[in-house]
């Protein structure tokens, strides 16, 4: 036995090793340097340890700004993409012939680049002096007066976001949930047919408890992928989302490495920190809360 | 309430490289089963048993004739309306759902003036599943019961309605051996305390005669033979049912009738007086037949007519295996007959005699495979 488990750890040291010096030590690096006041990546010198960073990003109008799009961005998204997904997941289970045609059109988002999509979201959506996007005509349509979605009202800059974010999100959800629903026993909705059940509470007593890992699943992992979004508004607002006021955490954080205000590690870690925190909150909120509602079996 | 089968076809259409060629499930069924008795369809994989059962409680709706529940015609009414209960295969229980919510879980179905409060519904199915034996786990899911608890609660969910007709499909087939023996007197107790008409469906010839007060032999969606279990054992329709029914299984061989004696290779093994003559033996020709000997027809008899070569002796405790070769023996390698423990034949000799019990030996045309009745 003992031989054997020094063998299995031997087969795991590369991908340990690899997750040591490339997750792991940063990922503590991080933390270290959140608490380190205006470290400097050059000399590798810092003025103080506190709290200090996290004093000055809490404080600063465009972190906060970041903060209040990605929660309306997770808030408004994760609910609608996953009810989407159901949706279009249960039709689709519902028509058998032209399922795998539907089924490959609905995924086709999915193996798009995010960049194209974002720039045809852009057309879509634009107004211009001299054109409108086809979205405004449709508007026109209805004798809506032209609102330009890009550079234009917060709402309609956070709508455009929303809608592109469940658009790229949706397909894998689809797919995840009409795999699931072919996982569920036939015999179960013939046992439910014969007992007299309606369509509704078969829908919601049966399908809806047997795929309720997948659901919740969709419903975690689509929890993060939100919080870390950046490259959608990048796709559609172009790099510099502070000034269209469009940026996100993780957008923040890149900008205080990187972009023009960039440099500022210490600020970057203390950033990347609190939306370690906010998602872990939200996890282990989730993973309570599912224990009534997910059954596994 | 009895069930009427009233001239039923189902076809399907066919499929891939079959496209044009329709199949027929069930063809022609024309029967009734009684009410309030127990009833087992059996045939072996592929003969329609169970496209029969979902006719009766309406997941399959006929491609001709009528189902009748007693004097009401059935046949385009949606399942849930019937009034049938169902078990299936593999139970289909909820599994998110405990015992108690599995029970009573059609009950919640019901509307209107039928509609029930919690209490009656929690007491109606505190009463089925003392019925059925399984009060203690109502708390339980499905996943942390035995294979024949589940079968139970199964049967319970499918009793608590109060269905007309009881239809089980493959009750016992996922059952292990011992369990299945104690579940089947346990179906036969339930439907005899509760005097719903059931119809179960099997292709295992031992479960359907053990309990069946009738039971229903099918093959290629045709209707074989209907009766009594003992009866149809000893007065087989045509071939394909005496050879389906029996274990060890009847054994069959090539055989002639030559005035008024059968012969099976050179031996006249059966000789018969004038009235019990075969039907068709009239004219003084050979005519070639099938004979079917029943394992238990065979008596060792030093002076019979009957010479096999002997293979081996195999004692079971009570009864005794005498395996043995014949070159007319087409049903099998072997001829097994089973005798009385202190009957036994020599074992040294190479070969053993037996002389024929007539009522075991029953004839079949050689080309039709239909019975042809004796006097014997």
């Amino acid at each position: 036995m003992e031989d054997r488990n020094y063998k299995g750890y031997l087969y795991l040291l590369p991908a340990i090793l690899f997750l040591g010096v490339f997750f792991v030590y940063p990922l503590f690096d991080v933390f270290v340097y959140s608490f380190e006041e205006s470290y400097n990546f050059a000399s590798g010198t810092y003025r103080g340890v506190g709290l200090y960073n996290y004093r000055y990003v809490l404080r600063d109008p465009y972190f906060l700004k970041a903060l209040q799009n990605t929660l309306l961005l997770v808030l408004i998204t994760v609910p609608l993409s996953t009810g989407f997904a159901l949706l279009i997941s249960v039709a689709l289970y519902s028509i058998p012939k032209l399922r795998d045609f539907f089924q490959t059109v609905f995924f086709l988002p999915y193996v798009t680049n995010t960049l194209a999509v974002g720039l045809v979201f852009m057309i879509l959506f634009q107004k211009t002096p001299y054109s409108n996007g086809l979205m405004n005509l449709l508007l026109g349509l209805f004798g809506i007066s032209p609102i330009d979605f890009i550079e234009g009202p917060y709402a309609a800059k956070l709508f455009v976001l929303s809608f592109y974010t469940i658009w790229i999100v949706l397909p894998f959800k689809v797919l995840i949930l009409t795999s699931a629903l072919a996982g569920v026993d036939e015999q179960l909705y013939r046992a439910a047919r014969i007992d007299g059940t309606s369509r509704a509470r078969i829908f919601f007593r049966i399908t809806l408890p047997m795929i309720s890992p997948m659901i919740f699943y969709l419903v975690i992992t689509g929890f993060i992928g939100a919080f870390k979004a950046y490259s959608d508004a990048v796709a559609i607002f172009g790099v510099n989302l502070n000034s269209a006021g469009m940026n996100t955490i993780v957008g923040y954080v890149y900008d205080m490495l990187y972009g023009d205000s960039g440099g500022f590690p210490s600020y970057a870690s203390a950033a990347a920190i609190l939306l370690f925190a906010i998602v872990l909150t939200i996890t282990v909120v989730n993973l309570l809360a599912s224990r009534r509602h997910v059954h596994y079996h | 309430m009895k069930v009427l089968f009233d001239h039923v076809t189902k076809r399907f259409p066919g499929r891939g490289k079959n496209k044009h060629e329709e199949v027929i499930a069930v063809d022609d069924f024309a029967f009734e089963i009684p009410d309030g008795k127990l009833i087992g369809l059996l045939g072996p994989s592929g003969c329609g048993k169970s496209t029969a059962l979902n006719l009766i409680c309406g997941l399959l709706t006929p491609t001709e004739g009528r189902i009748l529940f007693g004097d009401e015609d059935v046949t385009n009414i949606p399942p849930e309306k019937r009034g049938v209960g169902m078990v299936f295969q593999n139970y289909a229980l909820y599994p998110h759902l405990s015992v108690e919510q599995n029970i009573i879980f059609p009950l919640q179905n019901l509307k209107g003036a039928d509609k029930l409060t919690k209490e009656q519904m929690l007491e109606k199915a505190r009463e089925v599943a003392s019925l059925v034996q399984i009060d203690q786990l109502m708390e339980r899911r499905p996943s942390e019961l035995s294979g024949g608890q589940q079968q139970r609660v199964a049967i319970a969910r499918a009793l608590v309605k109060l269905p007309r007709v009881l239809l089980l499909d493959e009750p016992l087939s996922n059952l292990d051996a011992r369990l299945r023996l104690q579940t089947r007197e346990e179906i036969r107790r339930i439907q005899t305390r509760t005097g719903v008409t059931t119809i179960f469906v099997t292709h295992d010839q031992e479960e359907a005669m053990s309990i069946s007060d009738l039971i229903v032999v099918m093959k290629d969606g045709r209707v074989q033979q209907i009766g009594r279990p003992q009866e149809v054992y000893d007065d087989p329709a045509n071939l394909f049912v005496a050879q389906f029914l029996g274990t060890p299984p009847i054994n069959v061989f090539r055989g002639t009738i030559r005035g008024n004696s059968l012969y099976i290779g050179e031996e006249a093994v059966l000789k018969w007086e004038a009235q019990d003559a075969p039907q068709g033996s009239e004219s003084t020709e050979a005519r070639p037949v099938t004979v079917g000997i029943r394992p238990e027809g065979f008596i060792v008899d030093a002076d019979g007519p009957f010479t096999c070569r002997l293979n081996a002796v195999e004692v079971m405790g009570r009864d005794v295996s005498v395996v043995c070769e014949h070159p007319e023996l087409t049903s099998a390698p072997q001829i097994r007959a089973v005798i009385d423990a202190d009957e036994q034949p020599d074992r040294s000799q190479e070969t053993v005699r037996f002389s024929l019990k007539p009522h075991k030996v029953l004839l079949f045309d050689a080309a039709s495979g239909e019975r042809l009745h004796t006097g014997w």
